[in-house]
């Protein structure tokens, strides 16, 4: 099936393990490809993928790319050397951050500034929160510094003022004076990534964004030079952290916006995938070695935050794709506490030397190991050592486990498993109350090497009634690169009570921001279908601090309708009626979307290799264990599985990037593109 | 007999039931006390005594002791009768201090949960409200007296009659505080709040069956016990003595003496802190909950992995410090038992034990909740306002690293406001938001830097109060190492520097325009000898401005 443009299209997204690829031929041909990798400059990890998939690059009309060049320097610290220039006064603000510490109860911790102290230099000057100016601009002390600072060795430099939100003039100004002598373009403004109040979140985000704006640019430009060196001409997006895609030549501008751009790209894909299949409510469940990440998926539209901290005290507030990740993952180590209880994690075995069954010198029993035993999964070494590593796996949870409970190991590990289920299921709950939805409306889509196999275990625990698992759930990211669209967010903070403010002046901002965000996609030369604005406003009752997202469907928005969406919202959330109290209206927002043209998925799995009968498809029957008993289970291959097809619990489904579990009572059903659905207790008792 | 699993499955639910509530709370709150700064606390608490079954894990580490002793209260006085009994569906209001409490602030609600027609459990939280009328705006005095001086006190009374708001209490209350217009907001959010946790409980039980839960709690209690006796078994049988000074009570400007003596019997500790000061004039007094409670806190920074359950406390043995100013009864003024004296209490505690646990034990930290109110009238908006500075301090050294800088107080978990968000709501500007140097106490691994900052009061008439401590004692530095720095209050009127006599605080100090408030607030306690401090570390922190060069050669005994 050929793209809707007749265009070869790549995705390719690097993770922290596997540099995924999926290309989509003009000829309708799909390509596929998984390869180690290559941290230090993974430019060559999707040179190894084009390789791997054989890729023609003279022939390819797009590459869509996702990176976590930017993440990994974030959390390594591996950041340019970058100066900051700010307010006399405050230099400190980065380094204090709002006093906090990082967990609730033990008095220790570390953090390491963005900045390092003494790259942080004050120059007189002083906005006040009004806007008016208070101490004029010490222009001769900006020059200082930022020479000071080019002497120190920066490559970056943040110029952040107090209150530049409310008035930018003296950023301005200082901008243009250290352009005359600043040696490249990598200078960031507080107040041009995020013009909100809060100045330690506005400076870090802008900190970040120095940061990472050097080595971003290096990697795209050596990246797009190894492209063309093989022939490539054509253009390469790159994903940002809000799940749209922003061309390689601007996106290291606002760098700081790809920081969280690889669980955003998975969300994406997680969205396209629900829309095509119908369902447009999901809640996103990617599981991997050691963590998990979880996100909301409303009507199609994957929740977003401006507010995200990526880890303790280092806040980034631009908008993101939301998801929240949990200390959970298949190397998740399992033992048994003081008190004689079982726990699961937060100590993970990662991928060295990861479970017990790798084989590589892993000691601690793992969720994953726990899953071997129970008969889940095939462990993942030759078939030959098959029995010789169930033994070992099998003794270490008799000994760790099984001893202490008083519990023989097959036991333990239907523990091992239970327990994590719950705490998993107890962390996606408070994830989605927190984003204020209730999981019950929900279907769960299961993605990510270990997703699909404790999917339906999660979904009954939280009274999720279907279970979405896509064609390729291990190449989710890549697929994400393929089919997002452009995308750029505004945000407007009014702050002010409704009943006093302009209509006309409502309906303004949104038709300021709706242009903007056309000038933006009109740029780019990529096809498009159309372009899409999504508007919201962000309201509270006065005096309250948290926000509440209110969606529109029309920019031209009356006080009233306002007024009653509002309450609307607040009572589904709360179940709380406040006559007596005044609404405010803090944010106006638009998304303005450039909608790509749409893609078949039904190629992802290759309908040459499709059988005609399920039972061309089966594997191996072995035994599996359920609820304390076992079962002789059919395992299929999901290459061979025929489209539309209907699968009685238990059963497991096994495919190159994962394995589904269909316990007893559920019902697994293909549909049309490939996609498998468990129904719980869709099986019944007939 | 309750299998491991379905009991680790059961007190994930539990867990889940209490944070639900905590979420709740604070997303419905109007406060920025408790919408922001999640200065609040959930749980669930056995029907028959009160004791602690889960409490949120994202609660005020303040209340992790409290609500157990405000609910047995509640309890005792509705079967003595001098409380109305409950019916369903309704909430009991309370904050009397004497009454399981801390401060007037800190507002209980109590809500009855039945099955099959009887109380099955409490579900009760504590929220700090803005205000609860008395002397000062926002409730923390320097200088009362009398609990009467700190606001209105509440028995407990039901506020919520089978599911509806009683109108006439509620106008009573709103009659006696200030800002009492956007108080209805928070009232609904705390009782939405047990709602959410009916819900979930009903939800649990339905899926487990009561007399299975019921079962799993006394299991859990059993083994958080054990589980706490384990980790006390790692201190060696004995007795351990620590010693912190709250600075004054504001009134008589002499130092409080904490006195603990910790024994170690068995799987034991019992906590005496009968050498302790007398009962003060001022409101540096602790309610026996809030010292119980701060004892309770101090031992689970030590031990994070046991679970709040009362069975983590069992171990642990307070005796009750009768005649000294850790058991204060009516009508002693207690207002700074929550935020100052809890914190000296934990300190005690970390000195008693540090020798033993070195490993897990810090020096001290900062331990001032920092406390800094304006109040006064802003002339360009026309209307009054109380603005609170609340800020942070260094920790202590540990075994394994420096001291966090600018971390939060001990018995709290709540964010300091933005400068920008200060000086937008109030007629005040900033000069200085700056790393303290120096203040970290020396040692191989130095304290966390405090924080300086000074604040300009830009027009309209305005009075300062300061409720803060480790103003005359910096924090202690252990095992060789060196005391933070002590709290610093200067305050400029007129271009004239006023130190308050009391040294941490005062209160109603009169402000005209120009003048300035300049707090500097403790370094954390050093850890170790600061000889055994690494040259790479002694050359970073002088690269970095945090010490001068005569204070390395002063305080660590190297030649920089």
């Amino acid at each position: 099936m050929p793209t809707a443009d007749q265009r070869t299209v790549i995705g390719v997204d690097v993770g922290g393990t596997f540099t995924d690829l999926v290309l989509l031929g003009a000829d309708g041909g799909v390509r596929l490809a998984k390869v180690p990798s290559t941290p230090d400059n993974q430019a060559f990890g999707v040179l190894d993928a084009l390789d791997a998939a054989g890729a023609d690059l003279p022939r390819v009309d797009l590459i869509v790319h996702g990176t976590t060049t930017t993440t990994n320097a974030v959390l390594e610290r591996k950041l340019a050397r970058t100066g900051l220039i700010t307010t006399q006064g405050f230099r400190d603000v980065l380094e204090l951050g709002r006093r906090t510490r990082p967990q609730p109860y033990g008095m220790y911790g570390r953090f390491s500034p963005i900045i390092p102290r003494d790259l942080r230099l004050e120059v007189p000057e002083r906005m006040m929160a009004d806007g008016s100016v208070h101490t004029p601009l010490d222009e001769k002390a900006v020059e200082a510094a930022g020479r000071a600072l080019l002497n120190k060795g920066c490559e970056a430099v943040v110029v952040h003022f107090l209150h530049a939100y409310a008035n930018p003039a003296h950023e301005l100004r200082a901008a243009e004076i250290l352009r005359r002598f600043w040696p490249n373009d990598h200078i960031t403004l507080g107040h041009a990534l995020l013009s909100e109040s809060r100045e330690f979140e506005r400076g870090v985000t802008a900190a970040v964004n120095a940061g990472v704006q050097p080595l971003l640019e290096r990697y795209i430009a050596r990246l797009t030079q190894e492209l063309a060196a093989r022939g490539y001409g054509g253009d390469v997006l790159v994903m940002n952290g809000n799940g749209g895609m922003v061309s390689a030549a601007r996106v290291s501008r606002e760098a700081a916006k790809t920081v969280m751009s690889g669980p955003a790209s998975g969300v994406m894909a997680a969205a396209y995938t629900g829309r095509r299949a119908g369902v447009h409510d999901l809640l996103t469940y990617d599981m991997g070695g050691t963590s998990t990440d979880v996100a909301l998926i409303r009507g199609a539209q994957p929740a977003v935050s401006n507010e995200i901290e990526i880890e303790y005290a280092m806040p980034i507030h631009v908008p993101m794709v939301d998801v929240r990740t949990i200390g959970a993952g298949g190397g998740s180590i399992a033992r048994v506490n003081d008190a004689g209880l079982l726990e699961v994690g937060p100590q993970s075995a990662g991928a060295d030397p990861g479970p017990i069954c790798y084989g590589k010198g892993g000691e601690a029993p793992t969720i994953s190991d726990a899953n071997l035993l129970l008969g889940r999964l095939k462990p993942p070494v030759g078939d030959s050592d098959d029995k010789a590593m169930r033994a070992h796996v099998e003794a270490v949870f008799a000994e760790k486990l099984g001893k202490p409970l008083g519990l023989d190991a097959i036991s333990a590990a239907e523990a091992v498993v239970r327990v994590a289920n719950t705490k998993m299921a107890g962390a996606i709950r408070m994830v989605s109350l927190s984003l204020g939805a209730d999981p019950r409306d929900f279907a769960l889509f299961a993605f990510g090497g270990a997703g699909p196999l404790h999917a339906a275990a999660l979904a009954r625990e939280l009274g999720v009634p279907r279970v979405l698992v896509p064609c390729r759930p291990g190449i989710t990211n890549a697929l994400g690169c393929v089919v997002a669209d452009l995308r750029h967010d505004y945000v407007r903070t009014l702050n002010r009570p409704l009943d006093v403010l302009d209509e006309a002046e409502i309906h303004r901002a949104f038709a300021e921001q709706i242009a903007a965000g056309e000038t933006e996609i009109g740029r780019e030369t990529i096809a498009l279908d159309g372009i899409r604005h999504i508007h919201s406003v962000d309201m509270q009752f006065i005096g309250q601090t948290h926000l509440l997202r209110v969606e529109l469907d029309t920019a031209t928005p009356s006080r009233a309708q306002l007024q009653q969406l509002f309450e609307r919202a607040y009572w589904r959330r709360f179940h709380v009626e406040l006559p007596e109290i005044r609404a405010n209206l803090v944010n106006i927002n638009t998304s303005v979307i450039g909608l790509r043209p749409p893609l078949d998925l039904s190629t992802l799995i290759d309908p040459a290799e499709r059988r005609r009968a399920l039972g061309d498809a089966l594997r191996e029957t072995r035994p599996v264990r359920f609820e304390g008993a076992w079962f002789d289970t059919p395992v299929y291959w999901r290459d061979h599985l025929p489209l539309s097809v209907e699968i009685r619990g238990p059963a497991i489904i096994e495919q190159m990037d994962t394995t589904i579990l269909i316990e007893p009572d559920d019902l697994a059903r293909g549909d049309d593109e490939g996609n498998i659905f468990v129904e719980l207790g869709g099986a019944g008792n007939d | 007999m309750i299998d491991p699993i379905t009991l680790s499955v059961i007190q994930a639910g539990l867990q889940q039931v209490c944070d639900e509530m905590d979420l709740a709370f604070s997303r419905a709150a109007f406060s920025p006390v408790i919408a922001e700064a999640d200065d609040r606390s959930d749980g669930i608490y056995a029907a028959d005594d009160g004791s602690l079954i889960a409490q949120g894990a994202r609660g005020l580490p303040v209340f992790v002791g409290t609500m157990q002793y405000s609910t047995r209260t509640l309890i005792e006085m509705i079967r003595a009768g001098e409380v109305a009994e409950p019916q369903p569906d309704d909430i009991y209001i309370v904050n009397d201090p004497y009454l399981g409490g801390t401060h007037l602030m800190d507002v209980r609600f109590a809500r009855p949960f039945y099955r099959d027609g009887k109380i099955w459990c409490w579900l009760s939280n504590t929220g700090h409200w803005p205000d609860t009328g008395g002397m000062v705006p926002g409730g923390f005095s320097a200088s009362a007296t009398a609990a009467e001086q700190e606001g209105l006190r509440l028995p407990p009374v039901r506020l919520f009659k089978q599911g509806r708001l009683d109108r006439e209490i509620y106008a009573i209350i709103c009659s006696n505080i200030r800002v009492a217009d956007q108080r209805i907001g928070d009232v609904q959010a705390q009782a939405a709040a047990l709602r959410v946790g009916e819900a979930r409980l009903n939800a649990l039980l339905d899926r487990y069956g009561d007399d299975t839960v019921t079962q799993a709690i006394a299991e859990l209690r059993r083994r958080a016990a054990e589980q706490m006796r384990a980790f006390i078994r790692q201190i060696p049988e004995g007795e351990y003595r620590g010693v912190a000074h709250v600075d004054s009570d504001g009134v008589v400007n002499e130092p409080l003496v904490i006195d603990l003596t910790i024994t170690r019997t068995g799987d034991d500790l019992t906590f005496d802190f009968g050498r302790s000061s007398p009962p003060c004039r001022g409101p540096m007094n602790s309610v026996l909950a809030t010292t119980l409670s701060s004892v309770y806190l101090a031992m689970r920074h030590i031990f994070p992995e046991v679970p709040i359950s009362a069975g983590a406390f069992e171990p642990l043995h307070v005796i009750r410090p009768e005649g000294t100013f850790l058991d204060a009864r009516y009508p002693r003024p207690v207002s700074g038992c929550a935020a100052e004296v809890s914190q000296r209490i934990a300190e005690a505690v970390f000195a008693a034990l540090v020798e033993a646990l070195p490993d897990r034990v810090t020096a001290a930290p900062a331990g001032t909740s920092g406390n800094f109110a304006l109040g006064g009238f802003d002339p360009d908006r026309g209307r009054n306002y109380v603005m609170y500075q609340i800020s942070g301090g260094g920790y202590g050294g540990n075994a394994d690293h420096d001291g966090l800088t600018n971390g939060c107080s001990t018995i709290g978990i709540s964010k300091a406001p933005p400068v920008e968000i200060m000086e937008q709501q109030f007629p005040v500007l900033y000069r200085r938001y700056a790393l303290r140097e120096g203040s970290g106490g020396a040692g191989m691994h130095r304290g966390g830097f405090g924080l300086d900052y000074e604040v300009e009061l830009l027009r309209g008439e305005a009075r300062a109060s300061f409720v803060m401590d480790h103003g005359r004692f910096g924090p202690q530095g252990v095992l060789g190492g060196k005391d933070g720095a002590p709290n610093v209050v200067e305050v400029w009127q007129d271009g004239q520097l006023h130190v308050p006599e009391h040294l941490s605080k005062e209160q109603d100090i009169p402000l005209r325009p120009g003048d300035r408030v300049r707090v500097q607030t403790p370094g954390g306690g050093g850890y170790g000898k600061p000889e055994k401090r690494a040259q790479s570390l002694i050359d970073e922190d002088l690269r970095l401005g945090r010490y001068t060069k005569e204070q390395i050669r002063r305080d660590f005994g190297v030649d920089p």
